[in-house]
């Protein structure tokens, strides 16, 4: 490691922010990706995989990605609910790759819901 | 490189490394590989997380899931369902003794949730071992503050009015020693820190230096800019190897980046940092003796004044403060005084850590703010004593330190509280005791350490701590006489009064509290030659209550010396002559049919003990 500046403390930091959003909580946008046996087979992998590339390619570093179990409505997995910090959560259904990442550029980052593939909003939140 | 899902925090600390935890970061790895998970999921290893009895134990985040004791075995499964079916897995969960219910979240459990962290505010957050993590969580922001934006004077001010005292023990007020040393004129001036921790039972430092190494050197740059010193040591035992290793990799990295050596952050300020490895004797953590021993020389105090600040290492003016009190500096700094002072009590300002250990539920490392009850830490954080038993004593300070029973529990741990009991809050050790305890013998046990750890270079140590130990033998084995009390006490009282430093000045604690709070044992040691708890061996009889006794053989089986007779249904019986009062028989009983009576009794022990109990409750009224 080169010799450090004070703006170098600062920009190490800033370097490592996503791994303690992920540590110490202090996120803006949790997804939860329902990943039961019914999930799965529907391909909720390759779901979280383009989630987890889109985070990426917009260097987020207040987004978190979680898993959970079977959401109980295995008919429409995948299923994704995304809970924008103070807002209602909204529960995705009917997912693929291309809904995700329309769903991460409006919701997420945009911050309007993608209603047309919502199946529900204002279940229970988990933060 | 994309974005981790979740950090695996899975604790490298001693406790943890030694029920086998590199095995099991080698087991996730590699199924995480396998699994294809390599860029979703990051393996960090921590220092100490504290919760050391139930090691090794690993938090999930963002998740918060908490696992502990996880085995090699457990890893497939483990990644299967948590990390590919999204399915927290149960089997590690921490479940609350008495109930079967798994709490998945590590804030909802007790022993985490009582807790307040500030000098272990890195523990199981960062990996110890790179310096980006430790900077990613405002580390050297404090130096970088302290070096740029304040004069020496107002660093001290700081530190004065936080109300931070020594968390080595004595419990010094940090500002002032550093306002000494800061304005004595010197060329050369030494920043030391005392990591020479030797209480049995105390790991507080350790845990430290294990897990956060890089708070220790910003606290001594940031002290070293108050006091002016150019040169640093950190005494460190080396039976500390894992200490040692992370606090030289950190200074290593630190020197690197240019936070340690010449021009730190291109301020023109220069600190060097070295370790200088103790070998493990308990006086090397007086002030005086620990400078010796860094000179070269024979470790042994001399007598105070001139004080360290103006006559210390190379008869330099030095400071030495704890590795708790440094690790706390660079929060002070960022935040103020006001924010230190948010909690604790006004005299004794802030958070303490605490290495709770012995009879109790949850063995481990707890940070808590001063002024809580003790028995908050016992029962809610420590879970109190294990099922069955019953509590009897903590014993704080260590071998300085004394005994508080249960009528104390509600005092608030405060500097002043404490040693209102008798004894200290010393540097954090904690040990609790059941009813299975004697007190004579815990005595006798501290006695044991001092009287051998004694330099040898003042007499009423060197002596009274032998003739103190002697007379504990002594009543131990039943030779105890009754004015062996009295003598104890006033021995105790010169070797208070005389020793030259505070190994001597504090030796006597542990006989001292243990003969104002548990006098009775003394006497039923000495006049009725009665170990009521059954561990001086010399003074202990054990019997089988036939009217308890169901008669299901485990003694029987479990006595090495096969000194129990009895079959099916015919009441078990010991052999005296054949006993060795080993206590095996009485801790395999489930029904309690075997009781503890004086050595070589005679005579009807229902009567006896009857009697006994009879007088316990007159003495109580």
């Amino acid at each position: 490691m080169a010799r450090l500046t004070i703006e170098d403390l600062k920009k190490i930091k800033e370097k490592h922010k996503a791994d303690f959003t992920l540590r110490a909580g202090g996120y803006r946008a949790k997804v939860t990706v329902h990943m039961g046996t019914c999930g799965i087979a529907a391909g909720a992998r390759n779901v979280m995989t383009a989630l987890m590339d889109e985070i990426t390619k917009a260097n987020l570093s207040d987004v978190i990605v979680t898993t959970s179990g079977c959401a109980g409505l295995c008919a429409r997995e995948p299923l994704a609910t995304i809970e924008i910090m103070n807002q209602p959560p909204v529960k995705y259904c009917d997912l693929n790759e291309d809904k995700m990442r329309e769903i991460f550029r409006e919701h997420i980052l945009g911050g309007t819901p993608v209603e047309k593939y919502a199946l529900v909003v204002g279940s229970e939140t988990t933060y | 490189m994309g974005k981790f899902r979740a950090n695996l925090m899975l604790c490298a600390g001693t406790g943890c490394v030694a029920s086998e935890s590199p095995k099991v970061s080698a087991a996730l790895s590699e199924e995480i590989k396998k699994r294809g998970l390599e860029e979703e999921l990051k393996i960090v290893l921590t220092g100490c997380n504290g919760y050391c009895a139930e090691g090794p134990v690993m938090a999930v985040y963002p998740d918060e899931i908490f696992y502990q004791k996880v085995t090699v075995e457990d890893v497939p499964l483990l990644v299967e369902e948590h990390f590919i079916k999204g399915r927290p897995y149960q089997k590690l969960m921490f479940k609350e003794p008495e109930k079967k219910t798994a709490i998945p979240l590590m804030k909802d459990i007790p022993f985490f949730k009582h807790q307040v962290l500030r000098v272990l505010r890195n523990k199981g957050l960062i990996d110890p071992e790179k310096i980006e993590e430790y900077i990613a969580r405002d580390g050297y922001q404090a130096a970088a503050k302290a070096l740029t934006q304040m004069t020496p004077e107002e660093i001290v001010k700081v530190v004065k009015d936080s109300g931070v005292r020594g968390r080595g023990g004595a419990g010094f007020p940090t500002g002032m020693k550093w306002e000494f040393a800061s304005k004595v004129k010197s060329d050369i001036k030494f920043m030391l820190c005392n990591g020479d921790e030797g209480d049995p039972g105390a790991f507080m430092d350790r845990s430290v230096m294990e897990a956060d190494p890089h708070s220790v050197i910003e606290g001594m740059i940031i002290g070293a800019r108050a006091i002016g010193a150019h040169h640093g040591f950190i005494y460190v035992r080396a039976e500390y190897p894992l200490a040692v290793k992370r606090l030289q990799l950190a200074i290593d990295q630190a020197t690197e980046a240019g936070l340690l050596g010449k021009n730190i952050l291109d301020t023109g300020f220069d600190f060097e940092l070295k370790i200088y490895l103790g070998a493990g004797a308990f006086v090397c953590g007086e002030e005086t003796a620990l400078m010796r021993s860094i000179e070269g020389k024979r470790g042994m105090p001399r007598p105070r004044p001139p004080f360290p600040a103006v006559k210390g290492l190379w008869d330099k003016p030095s400071v030495l403060n704890n590795v708790e009190t440094l690790a706390q500096i660079a929060p002070i700094i960022l935040n103020g005084a006001e924010w230190y002072r948010s909690l604790g009590t006004e005299k004794s300002a802030g958070t303490k850590v605490f290495a709770l250990t012995g009879a109790i539920n949850n063995v481990g490392l707890v940070e808590v703010p001063m002024g809580i009850p003790l028995r908050t830490i016992i029962y809610d954080i420590g879970g109190g004593p294990k099922k069955g038993r019953k509590f009897k004593a903590v014993q704080l300070g260590g071998p300085s330190g004394g005994c508080i029973p249960e009528s104390l529990l509600d005092i608030p741990v405060t500097y002043e509280d404490i040693v209102a009991t008798g004894a200290i809050v010393g540097s954090g050790g904690m040990v609790v005791m059941d009813d299975n305890t004697c007190m004579v013998g815990t005595a006798k046990f501290f006695l044991e350490f001092t009287a051998d750890e004694s330099c040898g270079k003042c007499v009423p140590c060197r002596v009274g701590t032998k003739i103190l130990l002697d007379i504990l033998t002594d009543i131990t084995e039943g030779k105890g006489q009754e004015s062996d009390i009295e003598t104890l006490q006033d021995l105790a009282r010169d070797i208070l009064a005389s020793s030259l430093c505070g190994l001597g000045q504090t030796a006597p604690n542990p006989i001292l509290t243990t003969i104002k709070y548990f006098r009775d044992e003394y006497e039923s040691h000495i006049l009725h030659k009665w170990c009521k708890a059954g561990v001086c061996r010399k003074l202990t009889t054990f019997w089988i209550d036939e009217k308890l006794c169901k008669a299901c053989g485990a003694c029987l089986r479990a006595c090495p010396s096969k000194a129990i007779v009895g079959e099916k249904k015919v009441p078990h019986k010991i052999i005296q002559e054949l006993c060795v009062q080993c206590r095996t028989c009485y801790d395999t009983c489930k029904f309690h049919s075997i009781k503890i009576l004086p050595a070589k009794f005679e005579g009807d022990p229902h009567e006896f003990l009857e009697a006994a109990a009879a007088g316990e409750k007159k003495g109580e009224a």
